[in-house]
């Protein structure tokens, strides 16, 4: 029989027969792993699976390959927080909607789950935004699509304004000229000398992050980028507007 | 019993609705068998006339034997307020209680990524059509206090946000009648004092 037991955070619930659901957590230690979790149908477990909620799970299963069982238990809601504010519930489905679609199975990734978490404590933060703009970079990093935001990949030595598509690596004001059409914008928050970001840069942000999302991370996923990421882009412009 | 034997097909039926295991199926099956065929013919009749009236409404997309539903077409009906739900479940909810007494929209869903169910494949379009069209003004969202839920209700706030006069609520969240605090879940308890009334 195996058998352990973890922290972790709920990235989806999908439905399975009348009672159960087959849920997909990011551990702590084990990375995104899936489980059926039975009554999750009840009155009492329902909320526990909504996308976001922290929770202790225990998994087992006859043997390692199969899809095994969680049994749950609630650390810490965050999605009921969030109900009246839309771009806050956005920005949780899209991280979470990112991670589920992204991250491998069964493989660990401690880091992104301390991440994700951290990220969530800010949302009691004014710079929630922001956070949600490292933890993306993190994200792709993790991914193995490190963005190199601190040096120009063209040996220019001025301040550096946009990002090159190609290479993922900042460029210098001067170096990119003759490119700037191509160039995506590098917002001034992530430049070397950094400052309070205001939500232009950060839908600056969302708009280079999507693209190496869209281009990098997903472009072999057949469903593409997560519909939840491009919902939060668009609210996050109609916010500004 | 063999596969093709009729009374094996009933039950193979009854067992694929929703609640009704294997052995429920054959009780079922049996007790309309031996209850001198008069629930069978019942049941089958009911469901032949089902099957050849049942309608789906035009307006709202309530089910009904009649297209506009009897909720539309009734003039008893307050014609200013439309309640928007996921499904027909809802509706009955809603009508069981007796406690709204104007129109709805039935979305056929929620958002939800998991699923695959995005903006296109609800009936949020139609619904924008009827505010523009009918005398409306006031929209309430009755979608479920989960994630999905509350993403589609903000999702349809912003599209009705060009009706300046419209007014949106929602249902409220928090405690259930009858619901002990020790037994509330914390996101309960959290959102019941974040909606809390003055008495």
């Amino acid at each position: 029989m195996e058998e352990w037991q973890d922290t972790g955070i709920i990235l989806s619930a999908r439905m399975h027969g009348e009672n159960g659901a087959i849920v997909s957590i990011l551990t702590k230690e084990h990375g995104r792993h899936l489980g059926y979790f039975n009554g999750a149908r009840s009155k009492k477990n329902r909320a526990l699976i909504e996308q976001g909620t922290i929770v202790n799970c225990q998994w087992k299963a006859r043997i390692s390959d199969s899809l095994g069982s969680w049994k749950l238990e609630e650390i810490k809601t965050i999605a009921s927080l969030l109900m009246d504010n839309p771009l806050k519930l956005a920005a949780l489905q899209s991280a979470c909607s990112l991670c589920d679609a992204a991250l491998p199975e069964r493989e660990g990734h401690s880091g992104l789950y301390h991440g994700l978490s951290a990220m969530f404590d800010m949302f009691d933060s004014e710079i929630w935004q922001a956070s949600y703009i490292f933890w993306e970079l993190a994200f792709l990093k993790e991914l193995g699509f490190g963005l190199e935001l601190t040096k120009c990949a063209a040996g220019g030595t001025g301040k550096l304004i946009y990002v090159s598509p190609k290479s993922g690596r900042a460029v210098s004001k001067e170096k990119g000229k003759p490119y700037k059409d191509k160039m995506l914008k590098l917002p001034e928050f992530l430049q070397p000398d950094k400052t309070a970001p205001d939500d232009k840069q950060i839908l600056e942000a969302l708009e280079m992050t999507r693209y190496f999302l869209e281009n990098w991370a997903f472009a072999q996923h057949s469903h593409g980028i997560p519909e939840a990421r491009l919902i939060f882009q668009q609210r996050f412009a109609k916010h500004i507007d | 019993m063999q596969n093709n034997n009729p009374i094996s097909q009933l039950i193979k039926i009854l067992n694929a609705l929703p609640g009704i295991g294997g052995r429920s199926a054959r009780r079922i099956a049996l007790h309309l068998i031996t209850n001198n065929n008069t629930g069978l013919l019942q049941l089958s009749d009911s469901l032949k006339n089902i099957h050849e009236n049942i309608k789906k409404c035009e307006i709202c997309n309530n089910i009904d034997t009649i297209s506009p539903c009897t909720i539309c077409s009734s003039e008893k009906r307050d014609k200013k307020t439309i309640c928007v739900i996921a499904d027909v479940m809802d509706l009955w909810a809603i009508e069981r209680s007796s406690s709204y007494k104007g129109l709805y929209h039935i979305l056929g869903g929620i958002l939800s990524a998991i699923d695959g169910v995005g903006p296109d494949d609800l009936s949020i379009d139609r619904l924008v059509n009827r505010i523009k069209s009918e005398e409306v003004t006031e929209v309430i969202l009755a979608l479920s206090a989960t994630v999905d839920g509350q993403s589609t209700a903000h999702y349809i706030t912003d599209k009705l946000s060009e009706f300046k006069e419209l007014k949106i609520t929602r249902l409220a969240h928090g405690m259930p009648i009858g619901g002990e605090l020790d037994y509330l879940d914390d996101g309960t308890i959290i959102t019941a004092f974040k909606s809390r009334l003055s008495i």
